[in-house]
């Protein structure tokens, strides 16, 4: 057991291993180990205009997909959570869905949905058709963070005179926004990083960075890609340590 | 007017955007989805079964089917075999061991899909790792062609949804109660039978779970299907890609969609009843 436990640790970190360390090759192609070593490829994205222009994109709709997620998450997983209601139950396995269902028939889906109702592609689409999938993370996190809060700190504070509002802003959103934080982290992550909806919803007016990288990957072995893969592992590496630090990340993502 | 509400329970008002966005946004157009397949021709002009019946009476489409759901169940199993051993240790190991063990089971999962599959293509193609090392060793004459054949694209597919499995299998297996193993070994079980009649059936759920999760992972990620898997190698979700985007065949793309759905589904519901068959066997 302890063999093959250990042969699972070293194929997961051994690709990111083998990415940080050709991202820093000489050479022009992608032998591994390298001939040498430079920097010349993350110098090269400075000029990489294509691959900014997407990366800028993927940004400001992981942004907006992640705040429209937030927004209706909450609310609704403040409504369903602790509930027993059958509509409850119901509602829940409907946010969920889009967990299990291909993302990619889903993105088909929309592509009809907006083309018929005469809806060009755009940022919005893309950030509608982000936020369907991205919204359970969030739903998620926050029911679960809602389930272990204690009833009586609520009984308590609302015996003592605070409105449901008031309530709600010192003693509930307090203790639940570990919760929120977490879902949404992993809403942006998962829309900055989305392809089968983008796939559909895209157009080149809005590319985004992992169909650029999968076209740029189609077409030949760009080295530049492990510059901008290596810059992407250690950006999310940054991120997940200030998740950590804030929320715990870890223990939510169990 | 009732009792005064809970605080602790909210309006039901509150799930109303949400749920009006998702009739809008998804139930619609999965709804205008199955509309667009039941077209017989790509100008949509009359109605019909006929593009299910040409996915269903062909053996091409058919066999891209059979070969999607298969390629799901070889990275599942080739994650149970690795992950169940990983979460085992994970649950045994002391605390700094299992704070540095969730980083590198996180890091993968957290890490953008497209950087993963590129990591393989470095790994397995003629100049990387592997076949340096086979080289060297002079195992091989030539480098090996382990890009774009099925086996490379299943390595590179468990490693890619590892995560889903082991996170499920490290919850199920901290729940187990070790008073449990020790109450086995006492009694005079060996560390299989211990493993096989207590450790297992009780952490079944855990590993419908985490299969699951691989299972409907595997077969719809376009990804790596088409990076690693190359041209030659053709998966539901590339199918779709083509006719949709490249040939512009709404109705069919509709209809290998809803087909894919179905097969998911029915998939889905599969591992379920598995999870409810096996815990009614461990209660009895």
């Amino acid at each position: 057991m302890a063999g093959l436990a250990g042969a699972c640790l070293l194929l997961l970190v051994l690709p990111t291993f083998v990415v940080i360390v050709v991202s820093f090759t000489s050479g022009f192609s992608l032998k591994f180990p390298p001939p040498g070593y430079s920097l010349k490829w993350y110098a090269a994205l400075l000029d990489a205009w294509q691959l900014q222009f997407a990366a800028g994109n993927s940004l400001k709709v992981a942004a907006g997909t992640t705040v429209s997620a937030v927004v209706l998450g909450v609310a609704a997983a403040l409504a369903i959570a602790r509930s027993e209601r059958w509509t409850a139950r119901v509602l829940d396995s409907l946010f969920m869905s889009p967990l299990v269902l291909p993302a990619l028939a889903f993105g088909l889906a929309a592509l009809m949905f907006f083309t018929l109702i005469g809806l060009p592609v755009s940022p919005l689409t893309l950030v509608i058709g982000h936020t369907v999938v991205c919204v359970p993370y969030v739903v998620r996190t926050t029911v679960a963070a809602l389930a272990q809060l204690d009833p009586a700190l609520l009984e308590s504070s609302a015996s003592l005179g605070a409105s449901r509002l008031r309530t709600f802003r010192r003693v509930t959103l307090p203790l639940i926004r570990p919760g929120i934080l977490a879902g949404a982290f992993i809403a942006f992550m998962s829309s900055f990083d989305n392809v089968p909806v983008s796939l559909f919803l895209r157009d080149a007016r809005t590319d985004m960075l992992p169909i650029r990288m999968w076209q740029d990957l189609e077409g030949k072995l760009d080295v530049t890609i492990a510059a901008v893969s290596g810059a992407m592992i250690v950006v999310t590496l940054a991120l997940m340590v200030l998740m950590e630090r804030a929320v715990g990340l870890s223990r939510r993502l169990r | 007017m009732t009792a005064r509400a809970s605080p602790a329970r909210y309006d039901a008002k509150l799930a109303l955007p949400l749920a009006a966005f998702f009739a809008v946004f998804f139930l619609a157009p999965l709804a205008i989805l199955v509309f667009v397949s039941l077209h017989t021709d790509p100008s949509m002009t009359a109605l019909g079964l006929t593009q299910y019946a040409k996915f269903l009476l062909d053996p091409f489409s058919l066999s891209v089917l059979a070969g999607t759901l298969w390629v799901g169940v070889e990275v599942t199993a080739l994650c149970l075999l690795l992950g169940f051993p990983l979460a085992w240790a994970y649950v045994r190991a002391p605390r700094w061991a299992q704070v540095a063990m969730i980083w590198v089971i996180l890091l993968p999962l957290l890490t953008s899909v497209v950087v993963r599959t590129f990591a393989w293509i470095v790994i397995l193609g003629r100049q990387g790792i592997v076949n340096a090392t086979l080289l060297e060793l002079g195992v091989v004459d030539g480098p090996l062609r382990l890009l774009y054949t099925e086996g490379g694209m299943v390595v590179a597919l468990a490693q890619v949804q590892m995560p889903l499995m082991v996170l499920p299998l490290i919850t199920a297996l901290s729940r187990l109660d070790p008073n449990l193993l020790d109450a086995s070994a006492a009694l005079g079980a060996g560390y299989w039978r211990t493993f096989f009649k207590v450790v297992l059936p009780l952490t079944i759920p855990g590993i419908v779970a985490g299969c699951l999760l691989t299972y409907a992972a595997a077969i719809t990620a376009f990804i790596t299907q088409t990076l690693i898997g190359g041209g030659q190698l053709l998966y539901m979700p590339m199918y779709l890609y083509q006719q949709a985007s490249t040939l512009n065949n709404w109705p069919f793309a509709a209809a290998i969609s809803i087909i894919f759905l179905v097969a998911v589904l029915l998939a889905v519901s599969l591992f379920n009843s598995l999870g409810r068959l096996s815990k009614g066997h461990a209660q009895a």
